[in-house]
């Protein structure tokens, strides 16, 4: 069974270790190394995922059970770049549902979707404590900020053709 | 201390919470994640009550709600559960949760004994007001055993309580968040804990049920039931069958405060249902010349018996697994001398010696309970999560007393279940285990160590010495200052009894599954150690089978031949007729011996439940009632004599085999028996001719005993349609048989309410219908029953009359060429009835010999390979594990293939040539299939 | 303003440019930062420092306001035999409306890590962490950085300043989920389990993150540490408009002219901050109310607005203080919508492990959904009152997110009745209808 399961690369496995290094018990880290293996493949397969538990001696279950509670867990493929749209209530009253309309027509999904192309996922999430700016989002890394639903679309658009 | 209800005073206790005391006072609050074996975590909100600071307040109605589960009680507290704001919070809580549950309650298997629907009763609760759509989930294939039904869940985490934090399984975890949690597995399969089972009775509603009574289903107020025990090991885990249409439908958990609690292990819970197999005998078989049987009716039989043992000289086999009242009955038939207990050659002087070691131990032999209590633990050989796996799940509480002296120490209370956890995260009281493999128990362990069978009873004869200050025994024969492995055992010896310095209670535990005397007679000798030094010591051996104790105190000390003796006695044409009682004796011995046994017999006679390889051999195949038709005392490993009663009666010619010997017995004109009419003439008889079982006749009151002027019924009030049962037959109602050997009564007559603890035939109370009701018949809410324990100790101590013996044993070496046989025990397969019990079947795998990579490569052997062990014919196919103690190779046991390999002989394997190994073992196939 | 002066009158951002420039060691210590750490560790005992933020009078500042000095007084400071005590820093700010810790993370990450080492030497704590959301990356980056530089420069790791006092400190970024930010739930997740919440007792102080002693505190309490132990608990006390001590980073956010957050006396009233600071409400939009604290903190209306934002005054209004970044409801946006928004993001938000807030909260979403859709029955107003009191009272729930999700429907339904009645009556969003026909 065990040659099924994928091994973790080196650097996964040193990033996880450098964690595992100052916790009390192993499956300590459990959140930690989902990030880090998901920081480097976009997202946890079911295989990465056991891998993972293997490597922290915990079942595959335990851990399905914590990366199944966190929203930034992606036990799901995802686009290159996730679109993190707050559509907390200070971005609510500044217009997110726009920018959410606007993803829906312009690129075709919706909450949980990713394009055909495989470029963007759309998410909603916690507000981004940048309320200041709202509405925000997160596109990969970037908080964008004050965003207007035609410059959103020249962002994502503009991104779009860097690829082509 | 008192505290007030509703105006009224009540006594409460300091250590109980809030809802606790109110169930034990009789009052009716709602609750589901609290669970008296697993404490509170205030996870459901529905046990909340409406606190008063002080009685201003409580006059004025103002008050705080709490949740009761949560709730110490303190002196002069007052509370209402009746208050408007605390019945309108209750009602809210079901009402929330019922907006996702899919009242599916005419399909479900949990409907008429779910506690969700008692509650939503309870409360009140009726109309729905919630407008959006259910949640909806996808349901996963857990295995043969436990059916999965997410939809119905209403997250009350109670089931990863239970499978993780009590039982200690891995597999199956709380997903997700918010109102979309999932409790399942990661993906489909088999759920991997011994204790699954109880999950279908943890569950409140029906998202875990019993796959078997699914598939073949009645429901509970249509199920018939009587107190049983469980015959899948030596624990004497107690059991309700539950029969419809003669058929076993399922097995609950029935409480013992002092033993299974509220949990069985997943052999029992689902390994009685071999008795609806077609292989059942209906009819006595007599073969004729063509080797056929022939159906005769009992008249016929007995005749054909009566005169067998009239014609010749007659010798018996009994049975470990057969009541203590059928092995008597046969012993008195065939004379002590003539009479084989019915254990291997192996076997027999291992029981026997576990006897004479509890009875010369001054240490106390626990029940379940008792052994909870312990807070160090050193198990020696025994792999218990196979041979005896409820007390596996004990000794995972008894580590947690860590735990709960912590929690002391911050003044929670036992209850506070998640407070302690976290708490304590995994810091255990020390449990030591020495096997020669792996076993379940070693992620609790402080120090696993995996040692060949000769290297634990020396480990345990070490940490004794050390235990005593005495360094001075070098076992002379083993050269032990030559042999570094000896010094590592020296070393974890020592390291074993430091980590006992501070213990208190010590609790041994060992048996016969180690297949050697010297491992437990060390373990004997590690709690005398222990308890010299002025702390309680504990000591458990366990044992094969459900009456294996019993057995062995009915042969104590009289020499009863084992079956080699016996086969030398048929060999030397000294036996004509013999008996065999409920014994496949291909299970316990070569094939080619038993073969050899039976053909030196002039005619075989075997009583059994089953068509088997000894049925088969014999020349009048007679069929006997199951466990869980009859009525038996069996002697679980304590030494506690427990009573079964038949839940239904058996069909056709299936009676119980005491019925049959005894009927035999008077036909011959024994004298002994001219008087004896019931089963309790029998048992009375047993107890009055063998001292060691004197106290078998108080196991259970006789069946002359009445409840309040009535008997105890088997069927619960709402028991239905027994004039349409039979409908397809004849339209006219038969008279309900009648029960002449038990108080108990085919019918739903009779009062199922105070009645003595043995004769608890079904848990049902007002408003309860769940097994949730169980507190209605307890004293004390989690705690004993009402009506006292059931069963009764038989084993008196000598009291340290009798010194312990004391061997010394050679150093472990094995040859280059040579290993260590030890046998390796699997819960589900060793055990043969509850092996081909429909979903266990499923999980049965076929035997193998198992070697750690190591002495694979040293033996020049690969995995899947074909080995025979020395001149025995079965070739096994080969498994590397390195959870193998090096030099050691594991044999299956209990299995008809190995049934010649003798443990802890060297032996060299050899690979046989041309090997097909059996076909893969189906994980699973059954989706929406049909069991049975 | 003067640097001094700025440092003694705004102490949290006196390192806050309008360009956000972050501060790196060198740039901190130049304007003197670590004083607090030089005059504290090994000069003054834990129970001295102790002393001084008990006298500062400071409050927590991620909600709930505890009073901090009195929860470190909790922890045991007998040996208590082997294992950790810790520290951790809250920077897990997720509360909607919220958004002054990015911006001290972000401009000063040192003022935290030396807020954390005095807190973490007053109660004992060996292992401090920083329990950051996952969407702060900057602030991530810059707090790994300057970790680092502690270490270099040796306030942290062993024997700091000589004085035989060992810290070690680490970040952990986390995956989301707004419970995290709830203490035990964030100690529950840091151990690397599902993040739920934990009953008290035990309280954290005793047997929080591993079985061990624990504080949590946000991230502006910490911050709040070296000043009041560098300048003194009465300077702290001073700087208070009322019976509260120190400063508060108060926001706006909503339909306003100019909204942001800024560091403030306490106790400045609501109108100043509104008016003063956010420049007022748009133009084109009027003023109806304002959550003073957060996503779940009641309303409050045009009555209050002179009120102190303190935790008494505005406690006393009927609402909390909670975070102190409020969020404006104007004229235009429907408060239905506005508190379904709410109710739908704490629903969603919910650990899952207790009942009412589990199944409550989404059933009291979808009824506020309904209703924003016109579908809104006859007794849907009277089902959602039956959810804020059961839901909304604490004690009722597991935890305190339920009850905080309560509050804006609570008090909407207080002062936004008319609004609720008129979604049922007219079958229709009033405020949609009039959007759609503008």
């Amino acid at each position: 069974m065990s040659e099924l399961i994928p091994a973790l690369s080196a650097d996964e496995l040193a990033a996880i270790d450098a964690e595992i290094a100052h916790a009390p018990y192993r499956d300590a880290v459990a959140v930690d190394a989902l990030k880090i293996v998901q920081r480097h493949r976009g997202w946890v397969s079911d295989e990465s995922l056991k891998a993972i538990a293997r490597h922290l001696t915990m079942s595959a279950d335990e851990l399905e059970g914590v990366a199944t509670f966190y929203n930034l867990i992606y036990r799901h493929p995802v686009g290159e770049k996730v679109i993190l749209l707050c559509n907390s209530v200070s971005c609510w009253i500044k217009g997110c549902e726009t920018l959410r309309a606007r993803c829906r027509e312009g690129l075709g999904i919706d909450y949980g979707q990713t394009t055909a192309d495989k470029r963007y996922t759309l998410l909603p999430v916690t507000c981004l404590g940048a309320c200041d700016k709202a509405p925000v989002l997160m596109l990969g890394d970037v908080l964008l900020e004050n965003v207007n639903p035609a410059g959103l679309m020249a962002t994502l658009g503009a991104s779009g053709e860097e690829g082509t | 201390m008192n505290i007030r209800i509703d105006g009224v005073e009540y006594p409460a206790t300091k250590d109980r919470n809030l809802l606790e005391t109110c169930l034990g006072l009789g009052l009716n609050l709602p609750y589901f994640c609290w669970h008296p074996a697993m404490g509170s975590v205030g996870a459901c909100r529905q046990c909340a009550v409406l606190q008063y600071p002080d009685e201003e307040a409580e006059q004025a109605g103002r008050g705080k709600l709490v949740m009761a589960c949560m709730t110490p009680v303190s002196d002069g507290a007052r509370f209402s559960l009746e208050t408007a704001q605390a019945r309108r919070f209750r009602q809210g809580i079901i009402e929330s949760l019922m907006i996702n549950h899919p009242h599916d309650c005419p399909v479900c298997a949990e409907g008429g004994e779910c506690h969700l629907q008692d509650m939503t009763v309870m409360v009140g609760h009726r109309d729905r007001r919630y407008r959006g759509r259910k949640r909806t989930f996808r349901n996963q294939y857990l295995g043969p055993l436990v059916h999965h039904e997410m939809n119905r869940c209403i997250t009350c985490y109670r089931c990863t309580r239970f499978y993780r934090d009590y039982a200690g399984g891995t597999d199956l975890a709380a997903q997700g968040c918010h109102d979309h949690i999932f409790f399942g597995r990661h993906e489909d399969g088999v759920l991997e804990s011994e204790f699954a089972g109880n999950l279908v009775e943890v569950c409140p509603t029906g998202v875990f049920t019993d796959k078997h009574l699914v598939h073949d289903y009645t429901r509970k107020w249509d199920l018939q039931s009587a107190p049983s025990v469980c015959a899948g090991c030596a624990v004497g885990c107690n059991t309700l069958p539950g029969e419809r249409y003669g058929r076993l439908k399922r097995v609950h958990n029935r409480f013992n405060a002092e033993i299974n609690g509220y949990f069985l292990c997943d052999r029992g819970r689902f390994g009685a249902t071999w008795v609806n197999d077609e292989r059942r005998l209906d009819y006595p078989g007599l073969r004729g010349e063509d080797g056929r049987y022939n159906a005769i009716d009992h008249h016929g039989a007995l005749q054909r018996i009566v005169s067998s043992v009239e014609r010749g000289a007659v010798a018996a086999v009994g049975s470990p697994r057969a009541s203590v009242e059928a092995n008597f009955l046969l012993r008195l038939l065939a004379g002590p001398a003539r009479f084989c207990p019915g254990f291997s050659a192996v076997e027999q002087p291992l029981v026997g010696e576990a006897l004479a070691l509890l009875r010369a131990s001054r240490a106390t032999v626990p029940d379940i309970a008792t052994m909870e209590t312990a807070d160090a633990i050193l198990v020696l050989g025994e792999d218990v999560s196979n041979t005896a796996p409820r007390i596996a799940l004990a000794l995972r509480q008894g580590v947690r007393n860590r735990a709960y002296a912590m929690a002391a120490g911050l003044k929670l209370q036992d209850w506070q279940d998640a407070a302690i956890r976290n708490l304590a995260q995994d810091q255990r009281c020390p449990l030591f285990i020495a096997a020669t493999a792996a076993t379940r128990l070693d992620p609790v362990a402080a120090r696993s160590l995996r040692l060949a069978t000769p290297e634990i009873a020396r480990l345990g004869l070490r940490v004794a010495d050390a235990l005593a200050g005495d360094n001075s025994n070098d076992y002379s024969h083993d050269n032990s200052h030559d042999n570094p492995d000896d010094h590592s055992v020296h070393r974890e010896a020592a390291a074993i009894a430091d980590g006992l310095r501070d213990a208190k209670r010590l609790l041994v535990v060992s048996g016969t599954g180690s297949g050697d005397i010297a491992v437990m007679q060390a373990a004997a000798r590690v709690a005398e150690a222990f308890r010299d030094t002025g702390r309680e010591a504990m000591l458990s051996l366990v044992v094969p089978e459900a009456n294996s104790l019993g057995q062995a105190l009915l042969c104590e000390g009289n020499g009863s031949p084992d079956l080699d003796a016996l086969a030398a006695s048929a060999e030397a044409g000294e036996i004509d007729t013999l008996l065999v009682l409920e014994n496949d004796l291909y299970r316990r011995a070569a094939t080619d011996q038993v073969d050899r046994l039976l053909a030196n017999c002039q005619r075989v006679i075997a009583l059994d439940q089953l068509d088997n390889p000894t049925t088969s051999a014999s020349h009048l195949a007679v069929p006997a009632a199951s466990v869980i038709e009859s009525e038996g005392t069996l002697v679980s490993l304590e030494g506690r004599a427990q009573r079964c009663f038949p839940v239904f009666p058996p069909h056709a010619e299936r009676h119980p085999a005491w019925v049959w010997l005894l009927a035999t017995l008077k036909e011959l004109g024994r004298e002994a028996v001219s008087d004896w009419h019931h089963f309790d003439d029998v048992t009375r008889g047993c107890a009055a001719a063998i001292p060691a079982l004197a106290g078998i006749a108080a196991a259970a009151p006789d069946h002359r005993f009445r409840n309040h002027g009535v008997r105890v019924p088997r069927q619960p009030p709402r028991y239905s349609g027994r004039t349409a049962m039979r409908a397809n037959v004849s339209v006219h109602e038969p008279k309900q048989p009648e029960d002449e050997e038990s108080p108990l009564a085919f019918s739903m007559e009779g009062l199922n309410r105070d009645q003595p603890a043995a004769l608890l035939s079904y848990v049902w109370a007002p408003g309860w219908n769940s097994n949730q009701g169980l507190h209605r018949f307890q004293a004390d809410v989690g705690g004993p029953l009402k009506g006292g324990p059931a069963g009764i100790r038989l084993l008196r101590a000598n009291g340290g009359a009798t010194p312990l013996p004391r061997h010394a044993t050679a150093a472990f070496a094995v040859e280059a060429d040579e290993v260590l046989l030890v046998p390796r025990y699997r819960i589900f397969g060793s055990e043969a009835l509850s092996a081909i019990s429909p979903g266990i079947r499923e999980l049965v795998r076929p035997a193998c010999i198992e070697l750690c990579a190591a002495d694979a490569e040293r033996l020049g052997l690969a995995d899947g390979d074909g080995v025979q062990v020395g001149d025995n014919a079965a070739a096994l196919p080969l498994r590397i594990d390195d959870a193998m103690a090096p030099g050691c190779a594991g044999y299956t046991a209990g299995y008809r293939e190995t049934a010649g390999l003798a443990p802890n002989t060297r032996q060299r394997l050899r690979r046989v040539a041309h090997f097909s190994p059996p076909g893969p073992t189906v994980i699973g196939s059954d989706r929406g299939g049909r069991h049975g | 303003m003067n640097a001094l002066d700025r440092a003694l009158t705004h102490p949290l951002t006196r390192n806050v440019t309008p360009e956000r420039r972050p501060f790196d060691l060198a740039a901190y210590e130049a304007g003197g930062g670590y004083g607090g750490l030089h005059t504290a560790i090994g000069k003054l005992t834990p129970a001295e420092c102790l002393q001084i933020v008990k006298d500062s009078n400071l409050r927590g500042r991620g909600g709930a306001g505890f009073p901090t000095g009195l929860k470190w007084s909790f922890v045991p400071m007998e040996d208590g035999g082997p294992g950790h005590k810790y520290l951790i820093c809250n920077a897990d700010e997720m509360e909607p409306g919220t958004f002054k810790d990015r911006l001290l993370l972000e401009c000063d990450p040192h003022q935290l890590i030396e807020g954390m080492i005095l807190a973490a030497y007053t109660i004992g704590a060996d292992v401090a962490y920083v329990f950051i959301r996952a969407e702060y990356l900057l602030a991530e980056r810059l707090l790994r950085e300057a970790i680092r530089d502690c270490y270099g420069k040796g306030y942290l790791g062993r024997n700091i300043l000589g004085s035989g006092y060992n810290l070690d400190m680490h970040v952990h970024s986390s995956a989301g989920r707004y419970i995290c930010g709830e203490e035990t739930a964030l100690i529950s997740s840091l151990e690397g389990k599902r993040a739920n919440p934990r009953a008290k007792p035990p309280f954290p102080q005793v047997s929080g993150l591993w079985g061990r002693p624990t504080i949590v505190n946000n991230v502006e309490t910490l911050c709040n540490v070296p000043h009041i132990i560098e300048r003194g608990a009465q300077w702290f006390n001073d700087l208070g408009l009322t019976e509260d001590a120190g400063t508060k980073m108060y926001g706006v956010s909503g339909r306003v002219k100019n909204p942001g957050c800024w560091e403030l006396p306490i106790g400045t009233p609501i109108r100043e901050i509104l008016e003063g600071c956010a420049g007022g409400m748009e133009d084109g939009y009027a003023f109806r109310g304002l959550l003073p604290g957060g996503g779940s903190t009641d309303f409050l209306v045009a009555e209050h607005l002179d009120l102190a934002m303190d935790y008494g005054t505005i406690g006393k209004a009927g609402s909390r203080m909670g975070t102190g970044t409020m969020i404006v409801l104007d004229d235009r946006t429907c408060p239905v919508a506005f508190v379904q928004n709410l109710v739908a993001f704490f629903a969603r938000e919910s650990c899952g492990f207790c009942t009412p807030c589990r199944e409550g909260l989404p059933w009291s979403a979808q009824l506020l959904a309904e209703l924003e859709a016109g579908r809104g029955q006859a007794g849907d107003l009277d089902t959602l009152a039956m959810h804020v009191d059961f839901i909304g009272t604490p004690g009722n729930t597991h935890c305190a997110l339920a009850p905080g999700a309560m509050e804006p429907l609570a008090s909407g339904l207080k002062y936004f009745r008319e609004d609720f009645q008129r979604h049922i009556d007219g079958r229709a969003c009033p405020y949609c209808e009039r959007e759609a026909a503008a």
